[in-house]
Parts: C-alpha cells; sequence; structure tokens
C-alpha cells in the first residue's frame, strides 16, 4: 500500500473517482451543483486531480472531524502535508496540533475566550454595532461587505485583541494568505504567498507580549505564561491564530448573514418582527452559507470510512459547505430559514477543533443582525454582488445596498 | 430506552424517550425540544445546553470535567449548584426516569 498517488493501488476500487477541481473559479462562482454530485457519488470520493479522499455527506464529514486520532491535524489541514514539505510559515500550535500537544494549548485559548469572557464585552460589541448602524442610516446606500461586514468587526475585534492601532490594513491580508495557502498550489495559493512577507512581518510582531495592550485578549494569552501552562515562545503563535482566524471569518459570517436577509426579505420581516431570532439568523446563515468551505485531515493509520478502505498518509478533504447542504440530515437544506434548529451543523467544524472562537463570531453576528433589524425596514440590493475568491473562505467581495429606516 | 424529564420555567413538563447512547441534550434536539439550544452541537464549547439537575438525581449524574465546570460560570442563567450541561449527561439505563430543569434563558 502506497502512501499517496496512485489510487488504484490503495485497493480502493469501490471509491468512484471523479474529475472535480473543488479550489477552481468556476466552481466558487456556484459549488452547489459540484457539491450536490460529491454527495451523491458515494459517501467517500476520490478526486484525481489533486490525489485527495473527499467527504461531502453530513455523516462522513462529522465522523472524520471527530476522530483525530485517525484524521490527524498535526500534518497540515490544508492540502500540503507538513510531512513531506515545509510549511509555508510555522505550524499553527492549536489548528495544525493533535493531542496531547493540542489539548494543552486549546484549553488556554478556550478560557480567554470562553462564555464568561463574552458577557464581559457584550454591552461594548453591542454599542459599537449600533454605531455602525448610525453610520449607515446616514448614508443610506453603502457597501454591505466594506461598511458593514468588514468595518463592524475591524471596529471592534483589533481593540479587543489589544492591538495597536497603526498597521492594522494588514489584518485581512494575512488572513486570506492563510486561507488560501490550504488550498491546492493554483494561482490563488502561489500568489498569495508571494505576497505575503509584509503582512507576516506585521503579524509576527503584534504578537509579542509588549505590543498587546492589558486586557485585551492578546494579553491574556501571555497572562497564561506567567500561570506556567503554556512558554513564552508558544504564547506569540497562540496570539497568531486569533490575527490569522478572527477576523476574515466573522467579516464572511456577517457578510453572509447579511447577504441572506437581504436576498429573503419574508426571513428579513421575521427577524424584525421578533429580534430575539438574531442570534439564530446569524447561525443560519453559517450553515447556509458556510464561510469556511473545506478542511482536510491526514490519515495516521489505514482506515474503513463508510466501506471505503484509506490507506496511511492519505489527505481527506472535508465538505463543510456540502454537509451543511446534505438533505440526509437537513429539512430543506437548500432554503435559508431563521427559526430552523441549527445545532449540529458543522460550519463550525465539531470535535476537538471546532471553532474555539465560535462565542465571539455568535456575539458579533448576534448584536450586528438586532442593530441592523431594530433600526431598518428593507435592504435592497442594488447592484450586482461581486464575489471574492479563495480557496478555503466563501464570501463577497462588494454587495450593494440601499436601506429603508423603520 | 430511558426515559428523561424535561421542566420548564413555566412548570409545564415534557417527557422525553432517549435513543441509545444519546445525551439529555442529544435527545432534546432530537425532538425539537424549546429551551436546549446547543450551538455547539455537544463539543462542550458553548453553555447552551445548561440545565439544573433534580437533587436527588444529582450523585448519580457522571462526573464533571474541568472544560464544562468552566463553562458553566458563563452561562446566561444564574449557575446554580445542580447545573450542569446537558451535552454532558449521557443517558445510561440507571438514569431512567431523570428530571432536569430548564433555566430561563440559554444565551
Amino acid at each position: 500500500m502506497t502512501a499517496s498517488g496512485s489510487p488504484a493501488s490503495t485497493g480502493s476500487a469501490a471509491v468512484p473517482h471523479l474529475d472535480i477541481d473543488p479550489f477552481d473559479m468556476n466552481f466558487f462562482a456556484d459549488p452547489y451543483p459540484t457539491h450536490q454530485r460529491l454527495r451523491e457519488a458515494g459517501p467517500v470520493v476520490y478526486l484525481d486531480k489533486w490525489n485527495v479522499y473527499g467527504v461531502a455527506r453530513y455523516a462522513e464529514v462529522h465522523a472524520v472531524l471527530n476522530d483525530p486520532a485517525t484524521f490527524c491535524s498535526s500534518r497540515g489541514v490544508g492540502l500540503s502535508d507538513f510531512k513531506k514539505e515545509t510549511p509555508w510559515r510555522p505550524p499553527s500550535l492549536i489548528l495544525e496540533a493533535d493531542p496531547p500537544a493540542h489539548t494543552r494549548t486549546r484549553a488556554v485559548l478556550s478560557k480567554v475566550l470562553s462564555p464568561t469572557v463574552m458577557k464581559q464585552v457584550r454591552d461594548r460589541f453591542a454599542a459599537a454595532a449600533e454605531e455602525r448602524v448610525n453610520a449607515l442610516l446616514d448614508k443610506r446606500s453603502f457597501d454591505a461587505i466594506t461598511d458593514l461586514a468588514e468595518a463592524y468587526p475591524l471596529s471592534i475585534f483589533p481593540d479587543a485583541l489589544g492591538l495597536k492601532a497603526e498597521g492594522r490594513e494588514h489584518l485581512i491580508p494575512y488572513a486570506s494568505v492563510v486561507f488560501n495557502a490550504f488550498g491546492p498550489p493554483n494561482q490563488l495559493r502561489q500568489e498569495a504567498i508571494a505576497r505575503s512577507t509584509p503582512h507576516q512581518a506585521y503579524v509576527a510582531e503584534q504578537c509579542q507580549r509588549d505590543n498587546l495592550a492589558p486586557g485585551g485578549f492578546g494579553a491574556c494569552i501571555h497572562a497564561r505564561v506567567d500561570a506556567g501552562e503554556i512558554t513564552a515562545t508558544e504564547a506569540p503563535l497562540l496570539v497568531r491564530s486569533l490575527l490569522s482566524a478572527g477576523l476574515d471569518t466573522t467579516v464572511n459570517g456577517i457578510g453572509a448573514a447579511v447577504y441572506c436577509l437581504a436576498r429573503f426579505p419574508d426571513q428579513w420581516q421575521r427577524l424584525r418582527a421578533d429580534l430575539t431570532l438574531a442570534r439564530n439568523a446569524f447561525e443560519e446563515a453559517v450553515r447556509f452559507e458556510s464561510p469556511v468551505q473545506t478542511f482536510f485531515r491526514t490519515t495516521t493509520r489505514e482506515v474503513e470510512l463508510s466501506g471505503a478502505t484509506i490507506g496511511e498518509g492519505e489527505k481527506v478533504l472535508m465538505f463543510l459547505a456540502a454537509a451543511n447542504r446534505d438533505p440526509r440530515r437537513w429539512d430543506e437544506p437548500d432554503s435559508y430559514d431563521i427559526t430552523r434548529r441549527t445545532s449540529g451543523h458543522v460550519g463550525f467544524g465539531s470535535g476537538i477543533h471546532m471553532c474555539v472562537g465560535q462565542l465571539v463570531a455568535r456575539l458579533e453576528g448576534e448584536v450586528m443582525l438586532t442593530a441592523l433589524a431594530r433600526r431598518i425596514a428593507k435592504i435592497e440590493i442594488t447592484g450586482e454582488p461581486k464575489r471574492r475568491f479563495n480557496n478555503t473562505l466563501r464570501g463577497l467581495d462588494s454587495l450593494p445596498v440601499t436601506i429603508t429606516p423603520a | 430506552m430511558p426515559a428523561i424529564t424535561f421542566i420548564h420555567p413555566d412548570g409545564k413538563s415534557e417527557r422525553v424517550e432517549t435513543a441509545d447512547g444519546e445525551s439529555a441534550m442529544q435527545a432534546a434536539t432530537r425532538l425539537g425540544l424549546d429551551g436546549i439550544l446547543a450551538e455547539c452541537g455537544g463539543n462542550a464549547m458553548c453553555a447552551t445546553c445548561h440545565v439544573y439537575v433534580d437533587e436527588s438525581w444529582l450523585a448519580r449524574l457522571p462526573g464533571m470535567a474541568d472544560d464544562e465546570d468552566a463553562l458553566l460560570d458563563g452561562t446566561a442563567s444564574e449557575r446554580l449548584p445542580n447545573s450542569r450541561l446537558s451535552c454532558q449527561i449521557k443517558i445510561t439505563p440507571g438514569l431512567d426516569g431523570l428530571v432536569v430543569k430548564l433555566p430561563e434563558r440559554q444565551v
């Protein structure tokens, strides 16, 4: 059995081979028909283009996410296998780590971003959302991506982290590199990495203890060094995780929610009639659009998954977005329903690597949608939405809208 | 299969048949019970499946791990000595008849 390469030699003849490139621009433009093809082809598929296995049904995606001993993260959660290739940056101590190393670092970030901490920042996040809506009401017509989905997280998250005011323009470009780099060596990835040097330099500098304001999430991470939970060399890399994964994801999450609510006015009216639905309206947008579309795992041993045999050292691509619309798991999967019971969706992943910042994302989404629905009667899309292409993230580059005050 | 009872803040009670190996949270969400959100889907990461366990059952539950303990400090409704996360209560035959109260709020 070979570690990778020719699938014929891996004894998995029952696995359907598909000629699909899930990192191609045409795919990104409209992934849904291909997601369906992937789900219907079988529980496990093989993608010849990149020599990887793929899972697109809910049950298999959930199973892979919840068996980290077999489907590991330490060999990278992108296509690149860290056992064979040098990673483009020093690996993450949490995302690209397995237990027991992961358990310790994960506990630190869980504590820094806990429900208790969310209670402390809630009022501040809500006030900033109100301010943002005030500014939007003055404008009436604006770009819902730049002026809302980006402007709002940028107005709170860097401050919550304790970042200096200078250089914040590197944050979104840095995150864009990180998420492009999980993809294959296509143009998106190569160009992103080629442009990354100044962004990497900025991020490395800001992760240092002296550059993080007291009381922020960054300083709280460094404080765990004093408690003996992590070392002084680990702390900056854990701060880096928040810089990598804490901003662009929420930008795309909020962008997804606004795009959904603008496209489906009946759901917008339901939200306006009952503001307590705001949090679930955001959650359902994360299911429906899946801002993080995919992640990879690498097998640590030969494993049988739903009848398919996968050898050791194989990359497995999990289609989170396809799982979130799998009709085997969801009623009317292609409809955006803000009263849906969303529990169990894999938009934030599942298992030990499930998004450690999920509570921050939900809080931002909830207070932003509440503020919008309280003050705005109508959101109309006034121009062609433009997509932003990224190997991992799904979102828009621009969404021109006009709002009518309530 | 063991059955458990959820009591809503208004006093209304709902008896729920659990399926094999389910947690109390999973039984509640599978049946669409109001009052359990379970935003993280059972990964002990969000504290939105908070319940107050009937005192007579408390000692019979599985022990509390550190992560559950920490999450309970951040629940939306007040943490009480009998607070637990229902995703961490796996229903075994010995828990047939378990009674839990739902808090006013989960977020």
